[in-house]
């Protein structure tokens, strides 16, 4: 276990007082408000910022925590509270808002033996939330996927461990971003009733598809020759390859629409269209036929693609 | 262990106490997220709202920023519309930048 700088955390001085701590936790849980900031790591530092202010939020807690602060820490083999640390100083344990584990730091020193996930009258349902990644093929078909999950249990003697346990789930076909997918009776058993378990879809990056909404955007990337003279070339799609058309002197960064070929409709909508922008690629020219070729080009076909930019030309 | 593949339903189409139980939280809330045009349910009256996608994830969302920021409700229909058009525009902007 490492000593936690709650300081540090929140940016501020250890001499700092209530209303300096209070506008500083404001400040950065605004910042990395997972729900705000997108970056990947934002949901961690927003955990470490409520952690920080749980403490220093409280007189008494803070006190205690200032005085291990002080107490000479062994080079090595992390910290470790001495056995009366917190002795003269009573302050309530865990009531932390959302009752999720924060670092094992803190869970071992201000919310001993008491459940993480239960607590003060939160949870009016016994509900669980997760978040589910999939990607936007598993969407598009439906897919079986196994969730690994960790839930805290009460044991007999009013103990809790975190349990792992696995389930398999079958992903309904046509599920889009941000959607709920609810898992009946898998949730947290609370006074004899059990929840269910619901989770959040995301689809992970793809490689070639940009979902928005029901529709996919994408790059299709085409020859000289392809753009020029038209015709059909063969595209892939979630739902398998598809004939394309292309119309003759298709520009670069022209859009097609696909319509119906973007993700399954559900519940009677229609399906998302695919919209593929077309990207004009070169091919490399390493032979000497090929040079000869692309001279034979710019020798017989008059064309200047500056001609629009104004000024002298060429 | 035992394994067998559970079926999940996709959640859609929520009455208006389906979503203040998948929100943690009661009527009134949810009323005035409809009051500022946050939530925008379908159907006329209250017994037969139905509040599907978007709205859903749009309710959690404003749930979570209420409860960690302390935004109130004009806040919050701010902020929600504002982070709307910038992950549009964050999409556009990847689109340019992948090519």
């Amino acid at each position: 276990m490492d000593f936690k700088d709650y300081y540090k955390t929140l940016d501020l001085s250890p001499t700092a007082n209530a209303a300096e701590i209070k506008a500083a936790f404001r400040k950065a849980a605004r910042k990395y408000h997972p729900d705000i900031n997108t970056g990947a790591d934002a949901e961690a530092k927003f955990k470490e910022v409520n952690e920080a202010h749980e403490v220093l939020k409280d007189p008494e807690r803070r006190a205690a925590y200032d005085q291990l602060g002080q107490e000479p820490q062994p080079a090595q083999g992390g910290f470790r509270p001495p056995p009366d640390w917190d002795s003269g100083y009573e302050f309530s344990q865990s009531d932390a808002s959302n009752g999720e584990a924060f670092s094992d730091f803190f869970e071992t020193l201000f919310r001993r033996g008491s459940n993480p996930a239960g607590g003060r009258g939160r949870r009016p349902s016994a509900d669980s939330h997760g978040r589910i990644e999939i990607t936007i093929e598993d969407a598009y078909q439906g897919a079986e996927r196994t969730l690994n999950l960790r839930a805290p249990v009460m044991g007999p003697n009013g103990t809790v461990t975190m349990q792992n346990r696995k389930i398999a789930v079958r992903v309904p076909k046509g599920i889009g971003q941000g959607q709920h997918i609810r898992l009946a009776g898998q949730g947290t058993s609370e006074e004899g009733s059990t929840g269910d378990l619901l989770l959040e879809v995301a689809f992970a990056p793809h490689p070639v598809y940009r979902p928005e909404g029901k529709d996919l955007y994408m790059d299709l990337p085409v020859a000289p020759w392809e753009a020029a003279l038209g015709g059909h070339v063969v595209m892939p799609t979630p739902g398998g390859r598809i004939n394309l058309n292309i119309p003759k002197n298709a520009r670069s960064g022209q859009k097609l629409r696909l319509k119906g070929k973007g993700m399954p409709g559900m519940s009677g909508a229609p399906a998302g269209n695919i919209y593929a922008t077309l990207k004009i690629v070169n091919p490399e020219v390493t032979t000497e036929h090929a040079r000869a070729f692309f001279e034979k080009m710019a020798e017989e076909m008059p064309f200047d693609p500056r001609a629009d930019l104004g000024g002298d030309g060429k | 262990m035992k394994k067998t593949t559970l079926r999940a339903d996709i959640v859609d189409a929520l009455t208006l106490q389906d979503l203040c139980r998948l929100c943690h939280t009661d009527e009134t809330w949810v009323m005035e997220m409809v009051e500022h045009g946050v939530l925008e349910p379908v159907g006329s009256t209250r017994g037969n709202w139905r509040f599907v996608g978007t709205s859903i994830v749009r309710a959690k969302k404003a749930r979570r920023l209420s409860r960690d920021l302390g935004v109130n409700t004009a806040g919050l229909a701010l902020v929600l519309d504002l982070l709307e058009e910038r992950d549009t525009i964050l999409r556009r902007l990847a689109r340019y930048e992948a090519v």
